[in-house]
């Protein structure tokens, strides 16, 4: 069932979502509902995996850190570069090369765009992109995918409602990229001067998939079978200007009312005031299980990487 | 034919070397600095804004006693998709190209984005191409970013 994606991704890295296609995002999933329903313990035992963040990024680090100890193999590394050699000058590449001397795969969090590239063609072992500047976050892409999919049982012929800072967010520039495969519609609703750039527009057209973009968040609320929240990074504003701009797109629990009975909410966390705590209880509210489902996407991942043949058993 | 001939008239003709025609006005002076070869001895003579049927107006550069090879030729596609080679000898057009854009192209331009891993390892930047309509996109094969030509600064 999932021979497609394990020969494409066994000994392989993971940068960006550019490298998937339709048929790799849905075996991925079936892959991650089998870790997410059987778990597989021993997928990494004796496997040594090398996380390198050289820019904080706790929750991230976390999920993979528990992901690779729940499949049964151990983590080196360190979670800032306060105590790494790129301090005292040591380039990138001397470091990839000599860290994956001693890992079986390495994952990457490095503040500017193509780091993850750049490893990848001086490693010896499997990169996996924790996140490269504001270019590829891949393992939350994927984890967005597969909570959609969780959530509504399908990823065609949904109606995603984008809202936020879609100017900046890489989180959901990639998710844009991802869902162009399938069949969705988007409506796009974000403050001025934080629209979708006109790159994504135009590939958007080019692959054929429709969007609205709406001033009224609450007017598009209706006809969301998925609303996608993202944070507005407060340092891009004064405060001022953050109230006056950001607010019209916060999310309150009383602008859910004529919202669809399949809805849910995503968000890829930390939230500042984007969701209403309000929101938290009601059944509409899915970003709690879909920090839960990183953990999955990457036990997933971290298996298709480093197991050419990994006992998926049998699903339906 | 003939409209190469008086083409090449228009500036003194050569007997040996190459003749790169119908460059988009404006380009001539880029494919030139590429060329890198204002400094070396090679004499090379160039038409700016010179009358073409096809294009209206158009640059033109002469390079005597160099006969391109078609990698060589390709590279300078980027600047002009459409203009063609022509190899000399004994002042006679030998071999007539159009050039064709590479796939990619590397070491050539410097990434726009100031935070790519480029400008800050030991490395040679290198971007994919793609034609359209008009202009050509390059995107950073490191940083994903995609830009027109004309953004883009020679290293
Ligand atoms: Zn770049």
């Amino acid at each position: 069932m999932f021979s497609n994606i394990q020969n494409q991704l066994f000994n392989n890295h993971i940068l960006s979502l550019s490298q998937f296609d339709r048929m790799m995002l849905e075996d991925l999933i079936q892959a991650i509902l089998y870790m997410k329903t059987h778990g597989m313990p021993n997928a990494l035992s004796g496997k040594v995996i090398g996380s390198c963040f050289m820019e904080p990024s706790t929750r991230t680090r976390l999920s993979f850190d528990v992901a690779i100890k729940r499949l049964g193999g151990h983590v080196i590394g360190f979670d800032n570069n306060e105590n790494t050699s790129s301090r005292k000058g040591e380039s990138l590449s001397d470091m990839m090369c000599v860290i994956s001397s001693y890992v079986d795969a390495i994952i990457l969090r490095h503040p500017k765009e193509g780091s993850a590239y750049l490893a990848s063609q001086l490693s010896s072992v499997p990169i996996i992109n924790a996140g490269d500047g504001s270019n590829q976050h891949p393992t939350q892409t994927v984890l967005d995918l597969f909570s959609i999919y969780e959530s509504q049982n399908t990823l065609d012929g949904l109606t995603i409602l984008c809202v936020g800072d879609l100017k900046y967010g890489r989180t959901v520039h990639s998710l844009i990229h991802a869902l162009s495969y399938f069949k969705v519609q988007f409506i796009f609703v974000a403050p001025e001067g934080l629209q979708l750039p006109q790159y994504l527009i135009e590939d958007l057209d080019h692959n054929h998939i429709a969007y609205e973009v709406y001033s009224h968040l609450e007017k598009a609320i209706p006809q969301a079978d998925i609303i996608y929240m993202t944070r507005i990074q407060q340092e891009r504003l004064d405060d001022t200007e953050y109230q006056y701009l950001v607010t019209p797109y916060l999310l309150k629990k009383a602008m859910l009312k004529k919202a669809k009975s399949n809805m849910k909410i995503l968000h890829p966390l930390p939230r500042l005031n984007e969701i209403e705590l309000a929101i938290d209880h009601t059944p509409f509210a899915y970003y709690f299980q879909q920090a839960t489902n990183g953990m999955y996407a990457r036990m997933a991942l971290l298996t298709l990487l480093l197991n050419k043949q990994a006992h998926w058993g049998t699903l339906t | 034919m003939n409209s190469i001939k008086t083409t090449v008239h228009q500036v003194e003709a050569i007997c040996h070397g190459t003749v790169i025609d119908h460059i988009p006005v404006g380009q001539g002076l880029k494919i030139l600095k590429n060329l890198q070869l204002l400094e070396s001895k090679t004499r090379i003579t160039v038409g700016f804004n010179l009358p073409s049927k096809i294009m209206q107006l158009k640059d033109l550069i002469k390079i005597e006693s160099r006969l391109f090879a078609k990698k060589e030729a390709d590279k300078l596609a980027i600047f002009a998709p459409n203009a063609t080679i022509n190899l000399i000898q004994h002042y006679k057009i030998m071999q007539k190209d159009k050039m064709k854009l590479p796939d990619s192209i590397e070491g050539l331009f410097a990434c726009p984005n100031l935070n790519c891993i480029t400008h800050d390892e030991a490395i040679v930047s290198k971007f994919k191409l793609l034609q359209q309509k008009e202009n050509t996109a390059l995107t950073c094969i490191y940083c994903e970013r995609r830009f027109l030509q004309n953004m883009l600064k020679m290293i």
